[in-house]
């Protein structure tokens, strides 16, 4: 666990979510922020849970946090880029001040735009779970490594939440690019939350 | 006859737990308040404002994919903000966002702002090809209200809500000052 950014290890997002999805036993819903947050999803393996953003860049954490507080018995996390959460900062707020008690928000922070083209954000002296802190998200903490990583995420999985995970990460690529078919996303996804019942698809 | 229906807020309320619409998001605005007020002292509803109108519409879409109908409360400032995330999120992944607008900026606003961006609304609604009606009379509320909603759950597709300062009385023209 660690509170300040220097001596953070720099992490690969396709290891990090692979760890992630692996805890994963009780249906947990994931929804994966615009571009590479959810690449790696979906590079990790399909599962019905699995919500895959292809727009609406920084809405990776409301959408979770609707989720959350539609079946609040469901841990839900959020995976997001830096780059998207600087664009709706404000969210951080709207969720402590609900307080969603499963919500869980995993935060990939490469300090670039990756997925347009590894331009710098405007966030490079920001420290993110500093801000969440901020917001009244209390429990925020930054992961020092990945063994860290696993043990923030059995605590957030075992524990009342909201919680904020930050991970700094290296610049390597995703493994692979969502297929893109939103209807079909969405429809997968609900059948996933038990809201449409046929499970011939999913 | 109209003396005797309740105000509009009382049958938008009332139209909303019939379609069991119980998660309301808001950015206010002051026509929006009796509405607002009501919706926080029922405890039927789970009712709260968020930073931005952006992140009401991720909310609701969550929601609603996970079994909770909701409904975004704001004014028409408000939804010139939305164009991106309605077109990528709702319209994209068939999403029954649904949104209530208090029209702001016509018939007889004081502040220039919210008239120029009250032109744009319609024309954004209409390129998006998104269901939008505009509910200016109190008989005719309980109806427009009620059958957009219950189309949009049952297309699977946003809508739009506008209420005119002909049904709500809209914000009073001030003979001094430009002020939200
Ligand atoms: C409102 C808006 N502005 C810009 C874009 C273009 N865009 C798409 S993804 C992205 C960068 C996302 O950055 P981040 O969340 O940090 O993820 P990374 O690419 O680093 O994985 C940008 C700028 C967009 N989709 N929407």
């Amino acid at each position: 666990m660690s509170a300040t950014t220097h001596n953070l290890k720099r992490m690969y997002r396709f290891d990090l979510t692979q760890r992630l999805v692996a805890k994963l036993k009780q249906e947990e819903a994931v929804i994966g922020g615009i571009g590479h947050s959810n690449f790696d999803l979906w590079a990790v393996g399909h599962r019905p849970q699995n919500f895959y953003m292809l727009g609406s860049m920084g809405l990776a954490i409301p959408i979770a946090m609707g989720v959350a507080m539609a079946q609040p018995a469901r841990k839900t996390f959020a995976l997001e880029g830096d780059g998207s959460l600087l664009m709706e900062l404000g969210c951080l707020a709207t969720v402590a001040a609900q307080a969603p008690k499963n919500l869980i928000i995993v935060l990939f922070d490469n300090g670039i735009y990756q997925i347009t083209g590894g331009q710098p954000t405007p966030g490079l002296h920001a420290d993110y779970v500093a801000i969440a802190r901020g917001c009244g998200l209390a429990t925020a903490t930054w992961a020092a490594d990945e063994a860290d990583f696993e043990r923030l995420l059995d605590n957030a999985l075992a524990t009342d939440g909201p919680h904020f995970i930050g991970c700094k990460l290296d610049e390597q690529k995703p493994r692979a690019q969502t297929e893109r078919d939103p209807a079909q996303i969405r429809d997968r996804f609900m059948r996933g939350m038990g809201t449409k019942k046929n499970r011939t698809l999913g | 006859m109209t003396t005797s229906l309740p105000p509009w807020h009382e049958i938008v309320l009332n139209v909303f737990k019939a379609n069991e619409v119980k998660l309301i998001t808001y950015v206010p605005d002051n026509v929006l308040k009796p509405l607002i007020q009501a919706l926080h002292a029922d405890p039927y509803f789970t009712c709260f404002a968020t930073a931005r109108e952006e992140e009401a519409v991720g909310i609701l879409s969550g929601a609603w994919m996970a079994g909770l109908k909701g409904i975004l409360l704001m004014q028409t400032s408000g939804f010139a903000t939305l164009p991106n995330v309605l077109a990528s999120l709702p319209c994209a992944f068939q999403i029954p966002v649904l949104m209530m607008i208090s029209e702001r900026g016509t018939l007889g606003e004081f502040n220039v702002g919210q008239a120029a961006v009250c032109r744009t609304m319609r024309p954004i609604l209409d390129s998006l090809a998104m269901e939008h009606h505009t509910v200016s009379r109190l008989d005719e509320c309980e109806f427009i209200v009620d059958r957009t909603i219950r189309q949009a759950h049952l297309t699977q597709a946003p809508a739009a809500l506008i209420l005119s300062p002909l049904l709500t009385g809209g914000k009073a023209v001030q003979g001094t000052g430009a002020q939200a």
